[in-house]
């Protein structure tokens, strides 16, 4: 975008400068992506193979062991259900409960359009901490089930504020000849705004989905014990801190639990087959949906 | 007097007329009203009323007993805090953590934002900003997974050390309390870089590609282009996002430093979250971790209050 056509007046400084940046650049990408295409590579290798070491971008043994050893598992495919469907419920009705407040407090005339924006705002900046949160989902009955993970992250303030600079933006002639023609704000809202407003909604849809599938801490901290419970990321979280610890791995625990005949599994494989698990579907998602993404980022950050 | 009185009933008349109007106004917003106050009602329970539960640092609270029922102590908890060799470390990893983050994370984005932005074949420089992305949309817990890999005794961290002769012996990286600041910075720089050139590219794409043309015909090197016009152009971004991100300090996050950190490293990783988890969740001390949360919030508070206002002042706009 920024720069057009600058192949007249290439000097031998220009042509150094940009060669050592693509150069840069590249080694740059190898940084981002090593860490996670090795793990790929380690998870589709031969688990005994893979502690000789020496696997770096290709498997060695190609295998898919791992990744049956880990499908064999019943408790895995419990914590891709729950996994997917806070992603799905919670990116849903997150953005339909934001998209209405922020179409609320976009309207020039609503008389307490600032003070409900601003008690949104002032979430940014201030949270009553672990504690009296913990407390307070005990004291609603929330532990222990599935909406603890929905209803403390239905509005966040950062994508209410994106959603109304979006709204704002609309023409206002629309509203008014909708208004003249006699749809009341819940008509206008549903059938003119929601269509309108697509790509805000694909930006904090995305926004909310990430953040739900990646979620952890209030599966550890709400429902550890209820295996129904459980998620991707709490999964492998767990073969984290007892690979680390290394007091009884729980890794191994993973792979002594499962039945039938085998070949060797490692800890290692496990935690690699894991890692791409949880994190393969964003990888798959992201690049398509990136667009919307660096937009609600720009119209976030630059007012 | 009597037109004193008369001007009184023209304000009374005056302000039944505002009621009326309110009321009115009232009834034609309803849809809006009926739209806001299940989520007003929301954001004060699920928000708001856990402040409340601040209350608990000035006791010693027992989950079993009622609020009533609960021993006052005053400020106990915060004078034990700060009388405690460990919470003393806790704040000074906290913001050794922050201001690490906090200095590598701005050179780091900026840097990429201007190196990108010189690239001049397009296919190219969207491939290397999609990659940039990557880490950033990974959870702490994936992220962690791959930098314990990468920094384990037989990792590739180890091995290009080896390889380059750096070092005659693996390192246990996590195992060393010193590296763990630097570890830190570096997988925080690794995972949100890309993601936080996105707004000085913006800002980037802002500036009028004539200063460009112009510095060219004056026979501005590259450099030199870079250094007085890109530069200058992201000052106002700069300055805005270099003071919210002070206003957060204490903001430092609490998933890599938990998750990264062990038995070896505590004196370097824990942060005042991890501390507020391991007293309050593990620990069952809630009234001593509240105190810890809420020094953390009140003083994060104030921050980011006046970050905003400097930022605002300033004429650049601030959060909202």
């Amino acid at each position: 975008m920024a720069k057009k056509k600058r192949s007249y007046m290439r000097t031998r400084e220009d042509k150094i400068f940009d060669t050592s940046n693509v150069i840069f650049m590249i080694i740059l990408c190898i940084f981002m992506l090593y860490p996670f295409l090795n793990q790929l590579a380690v998870s589709f290798n031969e688990a005994s193979d893979a502690i000789r070491g020496g696997i770096y971008l290709w498997p060695r043994e190609f295998t898919l062991h791992n990744y049956e050893h880990v499908f064999e598992k019943a408790a895995i495919w419990q914590a891709i259900l729950i996994s997917v469907l806070r992603t799905v419920v919670g990116a849903g009705v997150g953005l339909l409960c934001t998209a209405m407040v922020a179409y609320a407090i976009a309207q020039p005339h609503f008389m307490f359009k600032r003070s409900v924006a601003i008690i949104f705002i002032m979430t940014m900046y201030f949270n009553g901490g672990l504690i009296p949160t913990f407390l307070l989902m005990r004291d609603l009955g929330l532990i222990g089930s599935f909406w603890v993970y929905i209803l403390p992250a239905l509005i966040s303030a950062f994508n209410l504020i994106i959603m109304r600079s979006f709204i704002e933006g609309l023409p206002q002639s629309i509203f008014e000849s909708a208004k003249i023609d006699g749809a009341g704000d819940f008509r206008i809202f549903f059938k003119i705004v929601l269509p309108l407003s697509l790509p805000v909604l694909a930006t904090v849809a995305l926004f909310v989905a990430v953040f739900q599938w990646n979620q952890w801490f209030d599966v550890f901290l709400y429902n550890s014990s209820i295996k129904e419970l459980t998620t991707l990321q709490y999964e492998l979280m767990k073969i984290l801190q007892n690979s680390s610890t290394s007091s009884g791995d729980a890794a191994s625990a993973f792979v002594s639990s499962a039945g039938g005949s085998r070949e060797s599994v490692t800890p290692k494989a496990i935690q690699a087959t894991m890692t791409i698990v949880a994190s393969v579907p964003i990888i798959m998602v992201y690049p398509f949906l990136q667009k919307y993404f660096v937009k609600g980022m720009t119209l976030g950050a630059v007012k | 007097m009597a037109q004193s009185s008369s001007a009184q009933q023209t304000i009374v008349n005056q302000e039944e007329k505002g009621f009326k109007l309110f009321l009115k106004r009232l009834k034609q917003q309803q849809a809006l009203l009926w739209m806001t106050i299940p989520f007003i009602i929301w954001v004060i329970i699920f928000k708001y009323l856990p402040v409340w539960g601040w209350t608990m640092a000035f006791q010693d609270y027992k989950p079993a007993l009622s609020f009533s029922e609960q021993e006052w102590v005053g400020f106990k908890h915060f004078l034990f805090l700060f009388q405690d060799d460990r919470f003393l470390g806790v704040l000074r990893n906290t913001l050794a953590q922050s201001l690490i983050n906090l200095v590598l994370g701005f050179f780091t984005a900026i840097g990429l934002a201007v190196l990108i932005n010189e690239l001049t074949n397009m296919k190219f420089r969207r491939t290397v900003q999609t990659i940039s992305y990557l880490p950033h949309f990974l959870s702490w817990v994936v992220a962690a997974a791959l930098v314990s890999t990468v920094l384990s005794v037989d990792g590739i961290v180890n091995e290009i050390l080896m390889g380059l002769g750096l070092i005659d012996r693996e390192i246990i990286w996590l195992g060393v309390g010193e590296y763990f600041w630097g570890i830190l910075g570096a997988a925080e720089v690794w995972k949100n870089v890309g993601w936080n050139a996105i707004v000085y590219l913006a800002a980037i794409s802002m500036i009028d590609q004539e200063q460009y043309e112009a510095a060219k015909i004056d026979g501005a090197s590259r450099l030199q282009r870079i250094r007085h016009i890109t530069i200058p152009g992201m000052k106002s971004v700069i300055v805005v996002l270099l003071i919210m991100n002070i206003g957060y300090i204490l903001e430092a996050g609490f998933e890599p430093q938990y998750l990264l950190g062990n038995g070896q490293n505590v004196e370097y990783s824990e942060n005042i979250d991890v501390f507020v988890i391991k007293y309050g969740i593990s620990m069952f001390n809630f009234s001593l971790a509240t105190a810890a949360g809420m020094f953390k919030t009140v003083i994060s508070f104030v921050f980011l209050i006046a970050a905003n206002s400097i930022s605002k002042r300033l004429g650049q706009g601030g959060l909202y």
